[in-house]
């Protein structure tokens, strides 16, 4: 117990100038983020329906708000909206302003142009965001063996550099669908290889918030694993079926729910992940004899509670998204809840972490029991995820491998 | 506990079972999976339909009623402890708390102790109470008591939406099958033959079912499926389709279809309702919500040219109308045919290799999805496709043909003349079945190349007869003639030199003809690729087993709507739980319950002060916020306590 463990509110520590240029920073963020929204608000303002405005309001609300209190999202913001930027600059520079151009130009252009063919496409940006999160995983376990905190440093930057790039990915994948068709447009959460772009990235955000708030990088090998797990998928998922051709929508999916469920789940997915990986962590420090001197990895106890937060964390949104994914149901197909595959492993994953929280939570079951049990739980969510996709079939079918 | 715990786990196992096996397939598919055992085992065991089956829903019931009975013993202590500040506790009660620290000396009066200690619960934001007690002042404080409201919340949202899922379950459809008040039926009957028993009246309380409505007609009932079968749901008003309409993206797939809809409702007979459907935007109709679920065929006219594909009139048609789900039958000498139109597609979407080899979308253009079945039963399934496609270069006409069931297609292209046209493929084909016609041009190919053999009648006969065998049965039937005659070592080559005879003849005839047609330039290579083209057609009829076939010429499509409709009395029910819900596993989760005491008595040199922290939730927080308040006091007090059994 000492002073020096108040992690909590560390600005509090900071003199006073810098307190009040940290403010102005924060007011700073603030308008800069409404400034974007009322931007996106008005620049669209003729294409988007009544929903689809609240979910920009809500949109710009959260970013302003997570930014308010986490300073990294905002330096991350910026990183994303300038690559984002330049991408549009580029497509912009060989489209002028049309809409569509069809998918033979399109290719034609990032063929031939500099930036979009290393940067900033999105096939580019996945790609950068891919070696990027890879590398941040080998560095991470460098950094745990050789105990330097500057390679640890370097491999926080790595992934909110892969974030930065994934992120943007995204954003310029989104373009490119009007860019082939007006008629495929559509935000790039609809199908498995969008998905898995959306769950490292997600993971990766979770990760790096506890990472900033427990000041501990020990862990960060253990969750990059995961996300390059996803990352190996998707290569091969691209290099393999070609699934990062952009497709247009099936009718059931053409609806702003899709704009706030898949993103929920993954926050789900992404936290579960994390405590999966954590569980690993332990069990490997317990099997090497438990908390000593001399450590490497966090002490038990801070990992056992790390991975009820992420549990907590993610049973809620996924409890969110389930609701909402019903609520959605009950608008395409005519009921809330159908025992499709897919709604049925939900309250699989959903009952299985229910019980995990009791157990803990009443009755103080703590340790390597649990640890296993998220492992396990990671297996329960991967088959959610992915197994009903491919081996079961139903009313999701949208993402078949 | 341990029961809620396990009934959890069990709750998700059960789920399993009705994910990994299909539910409510056709009965006849599991028996051909599993075999007549086990079949049967796990029909007892209600594994075809397991989201209502007994066991499963005993298990939810079990699981609903221990929540209840979990929320009803802990709601009514935590409500009032809530509310409550634990002021009666004693100085050794704090003291035996393990996370506890105290200053037994502080040079200050107890009054400004306690003002000081006063300020530090304010900081924290804790609401707390202050009671005298001898000699000082105890301040009993707690904070984030809601947490406790977000356990009732969770638990009580849990017993909310399992009571609207009942609501909306079938539970009142399989108590009337119980007792025998309702039939499921399992033949594909018309329904004006569903017997009484198996309808619904409209006053059964929650439902939700399908039917497909053709344009311009409606409907005022719905189909359950139930395990194998169907009952019919009666509606109290009328659902017309006036129009329906489906947009495509450019590669076909389907973009989005909507349809027109008028509801008449008996009770309202001069308040018709007007609305449009799609996908994702229903019509909610008096607690009836009405969706947009999928579209077909709803018995789409089409005129054909039945071409006959055997005995002397083959390669001649007659003009044949029908529409989708007609049954025609018809004869071809003295064989009976039934032939079944099954659908009808006017978009069909194919991955095609362009020129550059690069696969490439493209629209085959309307077909027709027929069965034929002779006289014994045995069907097969066709599918033709109206306008000729591009193919390498040539237009030809497709048709598919699977003899099972889900089997794969094999495909019979034929090509299209200069007018794009059957005709010339059908002329040459009806030439091949007139021996006069197959004489005439062997006899003259003899006299061009062997006038000698012409003479002979043995020569043209063997030539006639062999090219009769290719035209019944392909170049297997050549081959098969010549293996029971020829020496195995010479097969080969008499192979080769008939195949050479019988395309010469082959051209032969189609100069003729083309001749007879009135072509003026025949030869060249396109000439040549048609009679290729018109031989590999001629060899895969062998395959192909049809006695005519059927070219659709032009049709009027008539589409139908698939419309589901449900009631739903427990919907909002649900929704309302999961408002609980959401609202109470974040409370449960993001407020952190404390409970803090500070004791300030009078000491010899003045004020000791005992402070003392604790929470029903133990976290590493927990530790930590009172770890900081402990701080905060230090910093108040200006010294470190004596004792302190924080970590
Ligand atoms: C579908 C059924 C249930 C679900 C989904 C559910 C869910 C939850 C959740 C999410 C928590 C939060 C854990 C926390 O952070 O405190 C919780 C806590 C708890 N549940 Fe349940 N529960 C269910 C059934 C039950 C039953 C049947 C009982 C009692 C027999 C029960 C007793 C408790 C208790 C005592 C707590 C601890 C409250 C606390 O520590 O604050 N639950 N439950």
């Amino acid at each position: 117990m000492s002073a020096n463990t108040n992690v909590l509110n560390s600005a509090s520590g900071l003199p006073p100038l810098a307190k009040s240029a940290g403010r102005l920073a924060d007011v700073f963020w603030l308008l800069v983020v409404i400034g974007v929204g009322l931007g996106g608000l008005f620049g669209f303002n003729g294409r988007m329906d009544v929903y689809e405005v609240s979910i920009l309001i809500g949109a710009v609300a959260a970013l302003a708000a997570v930014g308010w209190y986490w300073r990294g999202i905002r330096g991350l913001s910026i990183a994303v909206a300038a690559l984002t930027a330049i991408a549009l600059w580029r497509y912009g520079v060989h489209f002028g302003d049309q809409l569509s151009v069809g998918r033979e130009a399109l290719a034609a252009v990032q063929g031939k142009d500099f930036f979009l063919k290393f940067l900033v496409s999105s096939q580019s940006a996945i790609m950068w965001m891919s070696a990027l999160y890879v590398g941040a995983a080998f560095t991470y376990f460098l950094a745990l063996l050789t105990r330097t905190e500057y390679i640890g440093k370097i491999a926080t930057a790595l992934v909110w550099s892969a974030t930065a790039f994934g992120l943007a990915g995204l954003f310029a994948r989104w373009r490119e669908s009007y860019l082939i068709n007006v008629d495929y447009g559509h935000i790039p959460v609809s199908n498995l290889y969008e998905v898995f772009i959306l769950f490292s990235v997600v993971t990766a955000l979770i990760y790096l918030f506890y990472e900033g708030r427990f000041k501990t990088r020990a862990l960060g090998g253990f969750v990059m694993l995961v996300i390059s797990a996803a990352v190996g998928f998707l290569l091969w998922y691209t290099f393999d079926r070609g699934a990062n051709v952009i497709q247009p929508l099936v009718p059931a999916l053409n609806s702003y729910w899709m704009k706030i469920h898949v993103p929920a789940n993954f926050v789900g997915y992404g936290a579960f992940a994390i405590a999966a990986m954590i569980g690993v962590a332990y069990l490997i420090k317990l099997k090497l004899g438990g908390d000593g001197e001399r450590d490497m990895l966090p002490k038990l106890e801070v990992m056992d509670d790390l991975m009820y937060k992420s549990i907590a964390l993610g049973f809620g949104f996924f409890t969110v998204a389930t609701i909402l994914g019903a609520m959605w149901a009950a608008e395409a197909w005519g009921g809330y809840w159908s025992w499709d595959p897919k709604e049925t492993w939900a309250l699989i994953v959903w009952l299985n972490y229910a019980a995990w929280l009791h157990l803990r939570l009443t009755k103080g079951w703590r340790g390597a029991p649990m640890a296993w049990w998220s492992v396990i739980g990671l297996f329960v969510t991967t088959f959610a995820f992915l197994g009903v996709n491919m081996f079961l079939s139903g009313l999701h079918s949208y993402g078949t491998l | 506990m341990n029961l809620a715990i396990t009934l959890l786990v069990a709750v998700a196992l059960a789920s399993i079972v009705g994910t990994v096996l299909q539910q409510n397939q056709p009965y006849g598919d599991y028996l051909m999976k599993f075999g007549p055992y086990w079949f049967e085992v796990f029909r007892a065991l209600d594994l075809y339909d397991v989201y209502s089956a007994p066991w499963f829903l005993a298990i939810f019931t079990l699981l609903v009623v221990s929540t209840s009975a979990c929320v009803i013993r802990n709601a009514p202590s935590m409500l009032r402890e809530m509310f409550t500040y634990r002021s009666r506790v004693g100085e050794n009660e704090i003291r035996a708390m393990r996370e506890h620290v105290e200053w037994p000396h502080l040079p200050m009066s107890v009054e400004a102790a306690a003002i000081e200690g006063r300020r530090v619960l304010m900081d924290e934001g804790f609401k707390f109470k202050e009671t005298r007690v001898k000699e000082g002042y105890l301040f009993s404080a707690r904070k984030g008591s809601l947490q406790r409201l977000g356990y009732i919340l969770t638990h009580v949202a849990i017993v909310v939406i399992c009571i609207g899922g009942i609501l909306d379950s079938r539970i009142w459809l399989s108590y009337q099958e119980f007792f025998g008040n309702l039939k499921v039926e399992t033949r594909s009957i018309p329904l004006s033959q569903v017997p009484e028993e198996s309808k619904v009246p409209a006053t059964n309380p929650g439902f939700r079912g399908n039917v497909n409505v053709p344009e311009g007609s409606q409907s005022s009932v719905l189909f359950l499926n139930v395990r194998d079968g169907y009952v019919v749901q009666q509606l109290p008003f009328d659902v017309e389709v006036t129009d329906f309409r489906i947009e495509h993206y450019i590669n076909g797939m389907p973009k989005s279809y909507e349809s027109d809809l008028v509801v008449h409702d008996p009770k309202y007979p001069d308040k018709t309702v007007k609305a449009t459907i799609a996908v994702n935007k229903p019509l909610i109709y008096k607690g009836y919500a009405i969706y947009q679920a999928s579209f077909g065929d709803g018995g789409s006219r089409m005129q054909f040219n039945s071409w006959q594909l055997m005995g002397a009139s083959a390669g001649t048609s007659q003009p044949v109308a029908g529409a989708v789900f007609q049954d025609m039958p018809f004869t071809v000498g003295d064989a009976k045919y039934t032939l079944e139109l099954n659908d009808f597609r006017m978009f069909n979407i194919n991955p095609v290799p362009d020129e550059h080899g690069k696969i490439q979308e493209k629209n085959f253009g309307p077909s027709v999805v027929f069965r034929m079945r002779d006289a014994a039963g045995q069907a097969r399934e066709y599918e033709n496709y109206m306008i000729p496609v591009v193919m390498e270069g040539r237009p030809v006409f497709i048709s598919g043909m699977r003899d099972q069931v889900g089997g794969v297609m094999r495909f019979l292209y034929i090509p299209a003349d200069r007018d794009n046209k059957m005709d010339t493929f059908m002329d040459f084909y009806h030439r091949l079945h007139d021996s006069v016609l197959i004489d005439q041009a062997v006899m003259s190919m003899l006299a061009e190349v062997n006038p000698e053999a012409a003479k002979l009648p043995a020569a043209s006969d063997a030539i006639r007869s062999m090219v009769e065998k290719f035209v019944r049965g392909g170049y297997d039937a050549i081959g098969s003639d010549l293996e029971a005659r020829v020496p195995k070592d010479q097969l080969e080559r008499a192979f080769e030199t008939s195949a050479r005879v019988l395309q010469t003849v082959l051209s032969r005839m189609y100069v003729t003809m083309m001749e007879d047609r009135g072509v003026k330039d025949v030869g060249g290579e396109k000439d040549e690729r048609f009679l290729a083209d018109s031989v590999a057609a001629i060899n895969a009829m062998v395959f192909y087993g049809a006695p005519i076939y059927l070219q659709m010429v032009s049709f009027e499509q008539i589409q139908a709507s698939g419309l589901q409709i449900t009631k739903s009395p427990g919907k909002n029910v649900v929704y309302f739980g999961s408002m609980l819900l959401i609202f109470g596993v974040f409370m449960l989760f993001y407020i952190h319950p404390r409970r803090t005491w500070i004791l300030v008595r009078e000491s010899e040199r003045g004020a000791r002060v005992l402070f003392a922290t604790t929470s029903h939730r133990k976290t590493l927080d927990m530790a930590k916020a009172s770890r900081l308040m402990h701080e905060a006091m230090v910093a108040k007090f200006g010294m470190e306590p004596t004792k302190a059994g924080l970590e």
